[in-house]
């Protein structure tokens, strides 16, 4: 039926239309063409303008200004570049991020989300924006004047730092440092202070809570993180980000795979360090308003607003870098830009984050603690263990194959479902809940849901 | 001082860290005074870069900046109110004088040593490339035995912290619930 209407409709655009669509379906063949016999020819590996790779651009760029400059000169303009090319993409995607998380979760939640402003609502970040701008900023009475206005500033400095060791492609990493790991783990820590000193600086207990939530929970999560990324660092025995990738595209394995226990530590560990749901306890607005930004307003307000969804990015590209292969695609960044490989997989990790908050209700305090200290944590060093062995066996065999490599990577899947299955915590429904009661999940099919409604409301 | 980037650098930051620890002794409010600290710490990683030493710079900046700072943090919050403020103390004089005479001692030794200073194409060329593997070989090589007796301190001391802090569960619950 939906074919016969398909052809119904194409002959009912007319000739000249549809010459016109023919001619455009030539021309993207032709294209087509034409890219795949350069790409195969491999006329373009390592020209200044291979598209695929800017790295190439910026090393042309700078053999043209040392060959007239003094060398300083160079530096300076290809740290402007990449500073700008950061910077640029980081606004682009501060702009768009809320609209694409919006919609998001009005879909999760069978609404529309925001529609008025500009087409599908494009320009809402734009509009909430221009509204914090002229909104006023109270400082309130009794607050510490310094710590209160340095904070969102400050928690925008790691924000951005963190994008600077992220691989982009085989020639186009900002920051290609040797401690890319260690460096990305210590720029995290620094929020942490910012966090703190905006709870504090408020005179507010609201304010104070949230940091103090902040605080305690970014102290333990940043051990499972830390162990989680050692255990990555084992398997690859290099700390450089770009390194990492080059492992994973050469054992054509993503280390997500291979490490599973790692990778879904790793994420759910840095939800915690990102304030994002279902572990946005610091700034819980159900209990303690909005946390450390309680007293914050205008476009301070809008900057914390901001920054978290900058971080839920920056954590996307690094999981993405060392979870789930980087720029690489099996084969496919010959002919796809690797940015453009690596911008999709960072934005699919961030439709997981969007999800997980559309769906997840809120850890308690106690709860988000325990789980770390009891669970993650020993599961963690167990893995470190583990992972240390498989490590061990690699590096010792010359080449790793696809036998060691793939019984590893099953062994370490049975060992995450087991460790999700035995070691986890029971899900209780609060003090009534004894052991040995049934653990169906009560809210979604007795008492929430579509389904359920519709069942309530026909029951007799 | 190969370069003038390198001395407009280094410059820069010894202003920070000196200027940064300066206000830790002047400023009134003991956080404050933290916030100051840390921009002393973040200083002197800048100081380590220049020094191209990249594993120290991320430890000082991982360690110092993040962790020491947070417990801090913990210390200020969890003392009492009274005792919030960098007030005089009796020490200040002496604590001056120690300062100097661990200034002298470190000045000293820098001035006194001879020290191989290698630095971008100089040490590429000698093969150098990371220091991460270099300390790591150190580390669990020549100085293992420091290395495990820090581990085994450290175990020592997070033992004795979780005794200080158990409470004896009350005698009639058998196990300790959950607060």
């Amino acid at each position: 039926m939906s074919a016969r209407s398909a052809l119904g409709r194409l002959l009912a655009l007319g000739p000249l239309r549809l010459a016109a669509l023919a001619a455009a379906l030539a021309l993207a063949a032709a294209a087509n063409a034409v890219v795949g016999y350069v790409v195969i020819d491999g006329r373009l590996d390592g020209e200044w303008y291979d598209l695929r790779d800017l790295g190439f651009a910026v090393a042309r760029l700078r053999a043209e200004l040392d060959a007239v400059a003094p060398p300083a000169l160079s530096y300076w303009v290809t740290a402007l570049v990449g500073v700008g090319g950061i910077l640029g993409f980081l606004g682009l995607v501060l702009l768009l991020g809320s609209w694409v998380e919006r919609r998001l979760l009005a879909r999760f939640q069978i609404r529309r989300g925001p529609n008025r402003v500009g087409p599908f609502g494009l320009l809402q970040p734009l509009a909430d924006a221009l509204k914090l701008m002229q909104k006023e900023v109270l400082v309130p009475r009794g607050a510490d004047r310094l710590l209160y206005a340095v904070p969102p500033i400050a928690v925008f400095i790691p924000a951005v730092l963190a994008w600077g060791p992220v691989p982009w492609a085989p020639n186009m990493t900002y920051l290609d440092i040797n401690v890319g790991v260690l460096y990305v783990i210590a720029v995290s820590s620094l929020a942490v202070l910012a966090l703190f000193m905006a709870g504090w600086a408020s005179n507010n207990h609201y304010a104070l809570l949230g940091a103090m939530r902040t605080v305690a929970m970014m102290v333990s999560y940043e051990i499972p993180v830390s162990l989680a990324l050692l255990s990555v660092v084992l398997v690859t025995g290099t700390l450089q980000l770009s390194e990492i990738v080059l492992w994973q595209e050469q054992h054509r394995l993503w280390l997500g795979l291979l490490l599973p226990v790692a990778f879904l530590t790793f994420f759910f560990s840095s939800t915690a360090e990102i304030n994002r749901t279902p572990n946005d306890i610091a700034e819980a607005e159900s209990e303690i308003v909005a946390g450390y930004h309680t007293e914050y307003s205008g476009m301070k307000a809008g900057l914390f607003i901001a920054i978290e969804l900058g971080n839920a990015v920056v954590l996307g590209a690094l999981v993405a870098t060392m979870f789930l292969g980087g720029w690489s695609l099996f084969g496919l960044e010959t002919w796809i830009p690797p940015y453009l490989v690596l911008a999709a997989k960072t934005g699919a990790v961030y439709f997981v984050l969007v999800w997980l908050r559309g769906t997840l209700p809120r850890f308690r305090l106690d709860q988000l603690m325990g789980f770390a200290w009891k669970y993650l944590i020993p599961i963690s060093i167990a893995n470190v263990g583990v992972v240390a062995v498989e490590a061990a066996i690699l590096v010792r065999l010359d080449a790793p194959g696809i036998v060691p490599l793939s019984a590893f990577t099953l062994l370490n899947i049975a060992l995450a479902v087991a460790c999700a299955r035995f070691a986890m915590p029971e899900p209780s429904g609060g003090p009534s809940a004894g052991r040995g009661a049934s653990h169906a999940p009560v809210l979604t099919t007795v008492l929430g849901g579509l389904r359920a409604s519709e069942r309530l409301r026909s029951a007799p | 001082m190969e370069s003038t980037g390198v001395a407009v650098a280094f410059w820069l930051l010894s202003a920070l860290t000196v200027g940064g620890a300066l206000l830790v002794l002047l400023s009134r409010n003991l956080l404050h005074a933290l916030v100051f600290l840390v921009v002393a710490f973040l200083g002197t990683a800048g100081l380590f870069l220049t020094l191209s030493a990249d594993f120290i710079a991320v430890a000082q900046i991982l360690i110092y900046a993040g962790a020491i700072a947070v417990l801090i943090v913990f210390a200020i919050m969890l003392t009492p109110l009274a005792s919030r403020d960098n007030a005089n103390s009796l020490y200040a004089v002496p604590g001056i004088l120690l300062g100097l005479a661990v200034a002298a001692l470190v000045a000293f030794a820098a001035l006194d040593g001879g020290w191989p200073e290698l630095a971008g194409e100089a040490l590429a060329e000698r093969g150098f490339s990371s220091t991460v593997a270099a300390i790591g070989e150190l580390l669990l090589g020549r100085y293992v035995l420091a290395f495990e007796v820090a581990s085994v301190l450290l175990l020592f001391a997070l033992v004795g912290a979780i005794v200080l802090v158990r409470e004896e569960p009350p005698a009639g619950d058998g196990e300790g619930r959950e607060p």
